[in-house]
């Protein structure tokens, strides 16, 4: 018995060690290319060349970093991440707050204030969520050029905005579903109007759906390529398009340390907001399936 | 203090009407209780009482001025909601201040008045908690302080009771009868539950298919309901409605019943009037007689043979079942007075016998 009870148990922990083997072993293989990143970004250029490229740093310099940040070329300017990083906070910023407030607006509108032809008005907000990035791409050009916004950074905040919308008003609305209209139903007989109720009570109660709301605009949004290589240029681009710039520029050596630094820090805003926030991101979207 | 008037008012929506001319009036001090099964309308009619729904057509009057188009704050009421709609992000003093803040009442009034209506419910200890942290009994009493602190010229529940269990439920039943005795406040409660309406209400309308069935205090809606519908839906178990024949005794009118064995069953002494006995002299009636009504008979007494098939003792008194005029009928009787598979001979209360028209199911007068 006492043996069959053993060799059980043994066998079971050689299941374990496979199942826990093979997950580390695809993990390390996912985190590969972010330790080649960090690993690169901190050696000299001499060492990358002369060494291997996975190794670790011999002496470890944040001089490519400082490069990324301050002197790296874009394009003839050599100026480095700093004001695009800069440029892409004034667009990110504007651009989660009014779309999360415009999301949460329509979301509220659509749930506790519905008007006739409510449903169908929110299915066509939905379609704007399965809208191809292409498509908007030549109309909206032409609306920045007659708004006279073509190449700044209030018109991607605009485009922004615009788009992630269809985004913002899926969660509010989803998320207001489930607060019962008897609740604005008695906020009107205290004699709350429709601002009142929507700042004192419906938003202090959708925190939750607010932080994934801002979370999803951010990364989607500090992301983007598509639009920033579209509707800006040069001195206004945002950091994705310079981080392009930055790669693709080469005099003489390929810089790989600069190139990763640079990587690493237009990367590194939605990293951070996804550690500092990350948990309220999946408690936001599991909300609403239990009352509270 | 107020009296409510509602004059003639219907709702529609679209083609589909929920109200067909409701007229209700209750004067000041009354509690009303809307009674009726779900989709009945009584809701409906509550929430354009509050003015959270608009009116079709009629006119809703709070002491004695029109309210139709008046916005829910500004006709001075007051709701509870079942699922007691409190604010979840605040606390239960702000939930209780939120109203009196909006209309701009001082903080030192806004506070004594918290104060005095927590006293009032025992909740004082519970000001500085969210609606989350507290049972459902409590909440119940935080939404009535909220609607409490504005001194409403009406109090408006809609199945406030609903979501509590069996024993809190008949706690705060109590609780707001005392409240309406204390306070004197004009009530308009809705619910579905006929115990609530009997113990609360100075006034019960029972309500079918958007319209007023009855409307009268509760003993008489109990004892002398108009039509069949109120009389089975009034009291548990409900009122025995079986078929039977008005006829012309020799002392009187009398009421025969079929029995199972293929008897008859003849009681007299029905009060009907004069008219009503000319009318349905010798044609088919609906006798409807309370459980309560029927008591084992005394010898010599006037009964009706009840072959008794099932007994259900509650305690206080004990169920008895059988077969009259072809319809299952329930007894009310004294504990250990009757065994299934017995038959007894029942005497039946003349004074609260009610009769029915077959076709109409109209109470004959």
């Amino acid at each position: 018995m006492a043996s069959e009870y053993g060799s059980a148990a043994r066998s079971r922990m050689i299941g374990r060690a496979f199942i826990y083997g093979s997950l580390v072993l695809l993990a390390a293989l996912y985190l590969m290319p972010l330790w080649v990143m960090i690993t690169t970004s901190l050696k000299s250029l001499d060492e990358i060349y002369g060494g291997s490229f996975i190794g670790l740093p011999q002496a470890v310099t944040f001089e490519a970093w400082g490069k990324a940040w301050s002197q790296a070329c874009i394009g003839t300017a050599c100026t480095g991440l700093k004001p695009y990083f800069i440029n892409s906070l004034m667009m990110v910023v504007p651009a989660v707050l009014l779309s999360t407030g415009i999301g949460a607006l329509n979301g509220y509108v659509l749930t506790k204030w519905r008007f006739r032809g409510a449903n169908l008005v929110f299915g066509l907000i939905l379609f704007g969520c399965f809208l191809p990035f292409q498509a908007v791409l030549l109309p909206m050009a032409q609306v920045l050029g007659k708004l006279g916004l073509s190449g700044t950074i209030p018109g991607l905040v605009l485009v922004h905005t615009v788009y992630g919308i269809c985004f913002t008003t899926l969660f509010f609305r989803n998320y207001f579903v489930t607060i019962p209209d008897e609740l604005t139903k008695a906020a009107q007989i205290d004699g709350a109007g429709f601002f009142r109720i929507f700042f004192s009570i419906m938003l202090p109660a959708a925190l939750p759906i607010m932080v994934v709301s801002c979370i999803w605009q951010f990364t989607q949004i500090w992301n983007d390529f598509l639009f920033g290589v579209s509707f800006t240029a040069g001195e206004s681009s945002p950091v994705t398009v310079a981080l392009n710039n930055v790669v693709n520029v080469t005099m003489g050596r390929k810089q790989y340390n600069v190139d990763m630094a640079a990587a690493m820090i237009a990367a590194l805003p939605t990293l951070v907001v996804y550690v500092v926030a990350g948990r309220y991101f999946v408690r936001g979207l599991t909300a609403g399936a239990v009352k509270g | 203090m107020a009296t409510l008037e509602i004059d003639r008012v219907r709702k529609a929506y679209g083609n589909m009407e929920v109200l067909k001319e409701v007229s209700i009036s209750i004067g000041s001090g009354d509690f009303l209780v809307l009674l009726g099964p779900s989709g009945c309308g009584k809701s409906t009619l509550l929430n354009m009482i509050a003015g959270l729904e608009g009116i079709t057509a009629g006119q809703i009057r709070i002491d004695g001025d029109v309210v139709n188009d008046l916005s829910p704050k500004d006709r001075d009421i007051a709701m509870v909601f079942q699922s007691y709609a409190l604010y979840p992000t605040m606390t239960v003093r702000q939930n209780i201040e939120f109203g009196m803040k909006i209309r701009g009442v001082p903080p030192a009034e806004r506070d004594k008045a918290t104060r005095e209506a927590a006293e009032l419910l025992q909740m004082a200890h519970l000001l500085d908690r969210r609606p989350s942290q507290l049972s459902g009994g409590q909440r119940q009493r935080v939404a009535m302080g909220r609607a409490l602190v504005r001194h409403p010229k009406l109090f408006l529940f809609d199945e406030p009771l609903s979501n509590l269990d069996a024993k809190l439920r008949v706690d705060m039943r109590t609780e707001i009868k005392r409240l309406h005795q204390r306070l004197g406040t004009t009530i308009v409660y809705v619910t579905h539950d006929q115990i609530e309406a009997m113990t609360l209400a100075t006034r019960v309308a029972v309500m079918k298919d958007g319209i007023v069935q009855h409307l009268d205090e509760p003993q008489v809606v109990y004892d002398r309901p108009a039509n069949v519908y109120v009389a089975r839906f009034v009291g548990s178990p409900a009122m025995n409605i079986i078929p039977g024949r008005l006829i012309e005794g020799a002392a009187g009118p009398e009421l025969e019943m079929d029995q199972p064995d293929g008897g008859k069953s003849r009681i007299s002494g029905v009060a009907v009037s004069e008219d009503a006995r000319r009318q349905y002299a010798g044609k088919p009636v609906l006798v409807g007689i309370r459980p309560e009504g029927f008591s084992v008979a005394e010898p010599g007494q006037q009964a009706v043979q009840a072959a008794i098939e099932v007994v259900e003792p509650t305690g206080p008194d004990t169920l008895a079942m059988f077969t009259l005029g072809g319809v299952e009928v329930i007894a009310r009787l004294a504990p250990r007075t009757a065994h299934a598979g017995q038959t007894a001979r029942l005497a039946v209360e003349m004074a609260k016998v009610v009769l029915f028209d077959p076709q109409t199911e109209i109470r004959i007068d």
